[in-house]
């Protein structure tokens, strides 16, 4: 029984999010917060496989999400929106539903072989220099899309709420809410699947003991393309349904700015710790939201907390266990592979 | 011991969590709320921080005379301010935050175009009057029939620029450079282009060089500028670069003028550049120096309250504010209903033909975008932005 507890809480909870939404009950403010919440454990749980799994120090997720945000963006208005590039849309409104996943995905793809750029480089390098070329990589894609007056340059890019609204005109749901919990659910089910799979238990080999990984037969090249391209996907996706929130994206908002608040709560929930990962994103959106009264302050609260966190319990919330693994009981009732 | 640590921290996060879902709570009395969804952290805080200063000064001016009156009763004036950190994701949270927790009546900001595109989809698909002050991309209004705002468009400073300098300074040939990574930079340097080869014909643009934003040192691009031998330079950029620009030309051997777009007009510009400013000219909103009547009043009353002269953003969120508050009378009632309230007020606001600002007077064509006229300031000896000339559509 416990094999499926926790696939049904959380279908439940997210059809329970659904009706919540639908019936008002959580307002539009909230379900933002929601939806961006989701974004953030995508985007965190994501990295937390380079940086946390892996032990390497990745910190350009920005700019693969920008790319995945663009990639995404451009399908959807290319197919269901009138445009500037062809004119007419592509396809019938009537195909939104199916064609608006197939956009995340191609978002997704894209930003993957993004990071499969920045992974062939990494094969001979690891902390600081890796480092810079990921912050190198993030800096290209802003400056290449600031360039591409096509897709609008430093002005941004805009047309992707015809879309949405056209899902809501075949049936008024809260469809970005949905597709938004179906992508972080996705991606942690996909991530833990990784990570727990024989191939993927290579990843901590790395990070432990790159020759010594490699004489226990690890192929570590193998393993770092995989794990790369898994990370910057997923971010692609994360920012595919940023971009679908916003029905907006400006290149300046992925900036080394968003990389490093992905970083930030990566090392907030515990390096190597799904569970840490979600649970950081979860808090690190709803403290932003909760101090947004104070202004200025909070940005000397937020900080004070991590450095408190770091003093206290260098390892994040979670170190690298997961939920189960500090409250054992836990087991009982649910098992998530 | 160390499972306790996790339990208390999961504890925090479950307080968090509970005390998010109940902020918000509030009641309606006899006031007329209107939120600010504002950059008072992040990138360009003084921007927030003008806003928010003009905001504040207002709201006490009629809260002393007993409130608002609308309909033969007084009502308070409640404004509040919501931090959008200069982030596009959070000026839409925040944007949905006043709509729908704090339930205000209008929304005033954001200022700049990259959180106010898409706060005005999230003000525009929740029926919400939004007015930006001082947004200059078309897209922030187009198509959006509850988004209005105050200042002019790009497309208008453009020509502005090319007719004042060509005059001003007789030139028959001219140079640019602006900020390829900035939408506001590098939209006014195309306009100004294209008008101005409209004018002197093709090639009299004889340099047309970009930088990055962060950018310290221009010698690369000013050297092929002074070489091509310009009459001006228009400099359409933010005040910190323009500071480093001048001086750099200045030592490359440039002696001619330079020509500016409201990006100058900041109260820092004089304490970063100095004296290689003064005499320079550039096109903006309002003239501080020389001002009269109302503006005046307001810039006296800005200087003597937060000690500084007030900047082209602290004024048209004056103007901004205003225009609401004149929708909100207009409509004659306020309706319990926050819904129909704010359906009154737009169309109260989509009916003001014609507003007088202290920023100018501001012609609606029912697109939310105004016309209005610039001004051409021009930097005194004292440092001053003194008023040169208005030009008008």
């Amino acid at each position: 029984m416990q094999k499926h507890t926790f696939t049904i809480t959380m279908f439940a909870g997210m059809a329970v999010l659904a009706v919540l939404a639908q019936l008002g009950v959580i307002n539009q403010y909230l379900q933002s917060v929601i939806m961006l919440m989701g974004v953030n454990i995508i985007l965190c749980s994501s990295l937390n496989l380079v940086n946390g799994y892996m032990g390497e120090f990745s910190c350009g997720h920005g700019g693969f999400m920008c790319v995945g945000a663009y990639a995404s963006s451009l399908v959807t208005v290319l197919c269901f929106s009138k445009n500037h590039i062809l004119g007419a849309p592509l396809l019938p409104d009537s195909l939104a539903l199916l064609a608006f996943p197939l956009a995340l995905a191609a978002g997704a793809a894209v930003a993957a072989v993004a990071g499969l750029v920045v992974a062939v480089p990494s094969f001979k390098t690891r902390g600081d220099y890796l480092a810079i070329i990921t912050l190198a990589a993030n800096y290209i894609v802003i400056s290449a899309i600031d360039n591409l007056e096509i897709i609008g340059g430093p002005r941004g890019f805009m047309g992707m709420n015809a879309t949405v609204n056209a899902m809501n005109d075949l049936v008024q749901i809260p469809w970005m809410l949905l597709w938004v919990l179906g992508g972080t659910l996705f991606s942690v089910w996909i991530l833990r699947r990784f990570v727990s799979s024989t191939l993927g238990k290579g990843v901590p080999a790395i990070a432990q003991d790159e020759i010594a990984a490699e004489i226990m037969s690890v192929d570590t090249n193998r393993m770092k393309l995989i794990a790369f391209m898994l990370s910057s996907g997923l971010a692609g996706l994360a920012g595919g349904l940023f971009a679908h929130i916003l029905g907006y994206v400006n290149p300046h908002s992925f900036d080394i700015m968003k990389s490093t608040e992905v970083m930030v709560m990566v090392y907030l929930g515990g390096m190597g710790s799904l569970s840490g990962a979600t649970l950081s994103a979860v808090l690190f959106t709803v403290l932003l939201e909760v101090l947004r009264p104070l202004e200025i302050w909070k940005w000397v609260v937020i900080p004070l907390l991590l450095i408190l966190l770091m003093q206290f319990r260098p390892e994040g919330i979670m170190g690298n266990k997961e939920l189960s693994d500090l409250f054992p009981k836990l087991k009982k009732y649910y098992s998530f592979k | 011991m160390k499972n306790m640590t996790v339990k208390v921290l999961l504890a925090v996060l479950a307080l968090a969590l509970g005390a998010f879902a109940l902020t918000g709570c509030g009641k309606d009395g006899d006031v007329i709320k209107i939120g600010f969804n504002l950059e008072l952290t992040g990138d360009i805080p003084k921007v927030g921080e003008a806003s928010k200063f003009a905001a504040e000064m207002l709201k006490e001016d009629i809260n002393a005379k007993g409130g608002l009156e609308v309909g033969g009763k007084k009502y308070k004036l409640e404004f509040v301010y919501q931090d959008n950190e200069a982030k596009a994701e959070s000026a839409v949270n925040a944007a949905l935050k006043l709509i729908t927790q704090d339930n205000v009546v209008a929304i005033i900001g954001p200022n700049s175009s990259k959180q106010a595109i898409p706060a005005g989809g999230a003000c525009n698909d929740n029926q919400t009057p939004m007015v930006s002050p001082w947004s200059t991309n078309p897209d922030t209004t187009k198509d959006r029939p509850w988004v209005f705002r105050a200042a002019f468009l790009d497309p208008f400073q453009g020509p502005v620029a090319a007719n004042f300098a060509a005059k001003q300074f007789g030139a028959k040939t001219s140079a640019v450079l602006f900020d390829i990574a900035n939408d506001y930079s590098k939209g006014l340097a195309e306009i100004f282009k294209t008008e101005w080869e409209k004018k002197s014909g093709a090639g009299t643009v004889v340099a047309f060089e970009s930088h990055g934003t962060k950018d310290q040192d221009f010698s690369a691009q000013l050297t092929k500028i002074v070489a091509a031998k310009p009459d001006f330079i228009f400099v359409p950029d933010n005040y910190n670069q323009v500071a480093l620009i001048i001086k750099q030309a200045r030592d490359l051997g440039y002696k001619g003028p330079f020509m500016g777009s409201d990006a100058w007009g900041s109260a820092e510009l004089m304490t970063l550049c100095g004296k290689e400013c003064i005499g320079q000219f550039f096109s903006t909103h309002y003239a501080a120096a020389g001002a009269q009547g109302a503006t005046k009043e307001f810039i006296d009353r800005y200087n003597e309250k937060y000690k500084y002269v007030p900047d082209d953003v602290a004024a048209l969120t004056w103007d901004a504010t205003r225009l609401v508050l004149q929708a909100i009378q207009e409509a004659g009632k306020v309706e319990k209903d926050i819904k129909t309230e704010r359906k009154i007020v737009r169309d109260a606001l989509a009916n003001i033909k014609e507003f007088a600002g202290i920023t100018g007077t501001m012609k609606f064509h029912g697109t939310g975008d105004p016309d209005k006229c610039a001004v051409v300031v021009q930097i005194s000896p004292e440092g001053k932005f003194e008023f040169k000339e208005s030009v008008c559509p």
